[in-house]
C-alpha cells in the first residue's frame, strides 16, 4: 500500500514535503513495472530541477526511464547508496528516496494523495 | 560444459604454436621506443595448435544468426534480405582511393549524385548528403541543419526539440547531442501523437518535432498534416527518423507529408548489411531552405560537364564524415534501387506491409493486439493474460522462439506497450516462412497452456540459456583474468 505521509504523480513517483524541503522518488508499482533496475543515473547536488521534467534516470535490464520532478527547485541531497545499490528501489522504493530539492514551486493540485493514487494504479 | 564452447583462453596451452618460424638470421632492427613505453614482458596471448584454433573459429562463425540462416523478424529494424548482386557489385568499385582527383573518378562522382537524385525522389526531398555513417548519425547530421537554420535566422532562443514517448531511443538521444534540450509529450490512446499534447508543447522556443511516420507501433500517423501544421505555425521544422520508410517507398513521401529534413537508414531500407555485415550508413536529405546547411563537400557539376567536389559553401554545418560516406554501402543501396526500379520499390513496400498484416491476423486470438488496426511493415502483439497468469511473458515467448529456430522479434519497445513483441517480417519472406512463424506462435501458446515449465527453461538448443541480466548489468565483468 502507498503510505499517507506522501503525495504521489500520475508518473509513479513520489513526493514527501517537509518544510521547504520535498523528497522525492518513484512507487512500488513503478519499481515493479520497471522489473529489476540496474542503475539510478543520480542527480548532483546543486542541480535544479523543473516541475514535470526529468531529473533522474532509472534504468532496469528491460529499459531506461525517465523520473520527473514534482517540483522545481535545487538538489540539496541525493541518496548515494542508489550508486552502488540500484537493487534498493526494487526491495523498498517508498524507504529509498532518490533526491531532495529545496523548492520554490510545487503544484499541490496535481499531485494525489494514497488513496486517490492506489484507485489511479487500479484503473490504469 | 562441453568443451566446443569453452573460450579460446579456457583452451589454451603452454607452448602450443598454430605454426613455427625458423630462427631469424639476419639483425633485428632497434624500434625507437621510449623504455617507459615498452612492455616488461610478453603478451599473455592464447597458445594453441592451428586446427583447434580453426575448429574454434569455425564453430563460433557457425553459431551467428542472420538473415541468411533464418527467419529474422525484429521489428523496427528491417531485417531484409540482401540480395547478393549487391555484395558482387560493390566490389568494382574497391580500387578506387577517396583521394584521387575528380576527375579521375566521375564514375563515382556520378554514381552518388544519381543516388542522391534517386533518394530525392523516393522521399520527396530537395537534396541529399550521402555522407552520416548510420541512422543515428544521420539524426545528429539532420539536427544539426535545424540548429544552423534557427541560428542563421537570428532565432537563438529556439532550444527545445519536442519527441513524443512512443520514439526511438535515439531521437532524444540525438537531441541532446546537437545542443538541445528534449521534451517528451505523451501519445494519445491509439498510439499517435496526441494534438492536444503536442499543441500544449510548442512555443517560442520549439526548435521542432522529431517523428517517425510510420509510427513505431508500426501505425500510419493519420493526424500528420495537422502536425506539421502545429509545428510550423509555432515557427519550428519537423523532422523525419526515417527507421520505418520500408512501408511508404512509392506510396507517400516524407517531403509531401511536411518534413523537412530527415534520414534514411540504407541498411535498413535498402538491402545493406546490419551491424557486423559492415559499417552502416544514414543519407540526409532536406527541403530547399536547408540546403545552404548541409555539409560539405557537395558534388556539383562545372561548366564543361564535370562533376567536382564543392567546399565552397559558407553557411555549411561543416564536414561530419571522413570523405564522402561509406562509399561501400552506397554502392550495394544503389544497385538494390537499380535492380527493383520504382516499381519494384513499390512492390517492396506493399508486400512488407502485407506480410505484416498477414502475421498479425493470423496472430489474433491467440496473441492480444493491443492497437487492432491496419497495421504498415511491423506489427505490436502482446502475449494474452492468461499466459502472463500462467508467469510467461514475453521474454519467455521471445527465449521459446530461439529453440523453435527463430531469432526473436524485438521486445519490450515501443515503451508505451506494456510486454511489447514487435514482429516485422519484411517483403523478402514467403508466405510459407510466416505460416511457419505462426505456427511457432501459436505452438508457444499451446505450451504455455501444457508445460509452462518447458517455456521458462527455453532456449535449451544454445550454449547458454539464460544468462544472468540482471547482474550482468549490476556487476559487469568486463576484462577476462587468466
Amino acid at each position: 500500500m502507498a503510505p499517507n505521509d506522501r503525495k504521489y504523480t500520475r508518473d509513479h513517483e513520489w513526493v514527501m514535503v517537509e518544510g521547504s524541503i520535498a523528497k522525492m522518488g518513484i512507487t512500488v508499482h513503478a519499481a515493479e513495472a520497471l522489473g529489476d533496475i540496474v542503475y539510478v543515473e543520480l542527480p548532483a547536488v546543486g542541480d535544479e530541477t523543473v516541475m514535470g521534467e526529468s531529473y533522474c534516470v532509472v534504468e532496469s535490464v528491460k529499459a531506461s526511464s525517465s523520473v520527473y520532478s514534482a517540483v522545481t527547485g535545487k538538489v540539496v541531497e541525493v541518496n548515494e547508496e542508489l550508486d552502488g545499490a540500484p537493487e534498493k528501489l526494487n526491495e523498498d522504493a517508498f524507504a529509498n528516496f532518490i533526491a531532495a530539492v529545496e523548492f520554490t514551486e510545487i503544484n499541490e493540485d496535481e499531485l494525489m494523495n494514497a488513496d486517490e493514487y492506489e484507485k489511479f494504479c487500479a484503473e490504469e | 560444459m562441453r568443451s566446443e564452447y569453452k573460450l579460446i583462453f579456457e583452451r589454451s596451452h603452454e607452448g602450443r604454436r598454430a605454426y613455427d618460424l625458423p630462427a631469424c638470421d639476419v639483425p633485428s632492427a632497434i624500434l625507437e621506443i621510449p623504455d617507459g613505453m615498452r612492455a616488461k614482458e610478453p603478451l599473455k596471448l592464447p597458445e594453441l595448435g592451428e586446427v583447434d584454433l580453426v575448429r574454434h573459429y569455425t564453430n563460433l562463425s557457425r553459431r551467428n544468426f542472420g538473415v541468411d540462416n533464418g527467419f529474422y523478424p525484429l521489428g523496427s529494424c528491417t531485417m531484409k534480405y540482401n540480395p547478393k548482386i549487391n555484395e558482387e557489385l560493390a566490389p568494382m568499385f574497391d580500387d578506387v582511393h577517396p583521394l584521387l582527383d575528380a576527375e579521375m573518378c566521375q564514375g563515382c562522382l556520378a554514381l552518388m549524385r544519381d543516388m542522391e537524385g534517386m533518394l530525392c525522389e523516393i522521399c520527396g526531398m530537395d537534396a541529399f548528403t550521402l555522407q552520416p555513417a548510420a541512422g543515428a548519425h544521420g539524426e545528429l547530421t539532420g539536427l544539426m541543419h535545424i540548429r544552423a537554420y534557427h541560428e542563421h535566422r537570428g532565432d537563438l532562443e529556439r532550444k527545445v526539440m519536442i519527441v513524443p514517448d512512443a520514439a526511438h531511443g535515439t531521437n532524444p538521444a540525438s537531441a541532446a547531442m546537437a545542443g538541445f534540450k528534449v521534451k517528451e509529450i505523451k501519445s494519445a490512446p491509439d498510439g499517435g501523437v496526441d494534438l492536444d499534447a503536442l499543441r500544449e508543447a510548442v512555443g517560442p522556443d520549439t526548435a521542432g518535432l522529431m517523428l517517425t511516420n510510420p509510427s513505431t507501433l508500426g501505425l500510419f500517423e493519420r493526424n500528420i498534416k495537422e502536425i506539421a501544421k502545429i509545428v510550423h505555425e509555432a515557427g519550428g521544422l519537423l523532422y523525419y527518423d526515417g527507421a520505418n520508410l520500408n512501408a511508404i517507398m512509392g506510396i507517400v513521401r516524407p517531403g509531401d507529408m511536411g518534413f523537412d529534413v530527415m534520414h534514411i537508414n540504407l541498411h535498413k531500407t535498402f538491402s545493406t548489411p546490419h551491424g557486423g555485415g559492415g559499417p552502416g550508413s544514414g543519407p540526409v536529405g532536406v527541403k530547399k531552405h536547408l540546403i545552404p546547411f548541409m555539409p560539405v563537400p557537395r558534388i556539383a557539376e562545372n561548366d564543361d560537364g564535370e562533376l567536382f567536389l564543392d567546399y565552397d559553401k559558407p553557411e555549411t554545418i561543416g564536414k561530419i564524415k571522413s570523405f564522402y560516406g561509406n562509399f561501400g554501402v552506397i554502392v550495394k543501396a544503389y544497385c538494390y534501387i537499380r535492380s527493383l526500379g520504382a516499381k519494384g520499390l513499390k512492390e517492396a513496400s506493399e508486400n512488407a506491409v502485407l506480410n505484416a498484416n498477414y502475421i498479425m491476423n493470423q496472430l489474433r486470438g491467440v496473441y492480444d493486439i493491443p492497437h487492432d488496426r491496419i497495421c504498415m511493415h511491423e506489427c505490436v502483439v502482446t502475449p494474452t493474460e492468461d499466459m502472463m497468469a500462467n508467469g510467461v511473458h514475453t521474454s519467455d515467448v521471445a527465449k521459446a522462439l530461439i529453440d523453435r529456430g527463430y531469432h526473436p522479434p524485438t521486445i519490450y519497445f515501443p515503451l508505451i506497450v506494456h510486454e511489447a513483441m514487435m514482429i516485422e517480417p519484411t517483403e523478402s519472406e514467403s508466405v510459407e516462412t510466416l505460416d511457419e512463424f505462426v505456427e511457432a506462435m501459436k505452438g508457444i501458446a499451446d505450451q504455455v497452456k501444457s508445460d509452462p515449465a518447458a517455456i521458462h527453461a527455453a532456449p535449451v538448443t544454445t550454449p547458454v540459456g539464460r544468462p544472468d541480466e540482471v547482474t550482468a548489468a549490476r556487476k559487469p565483468i568486463v576484462k577476462y583474468e587468466w
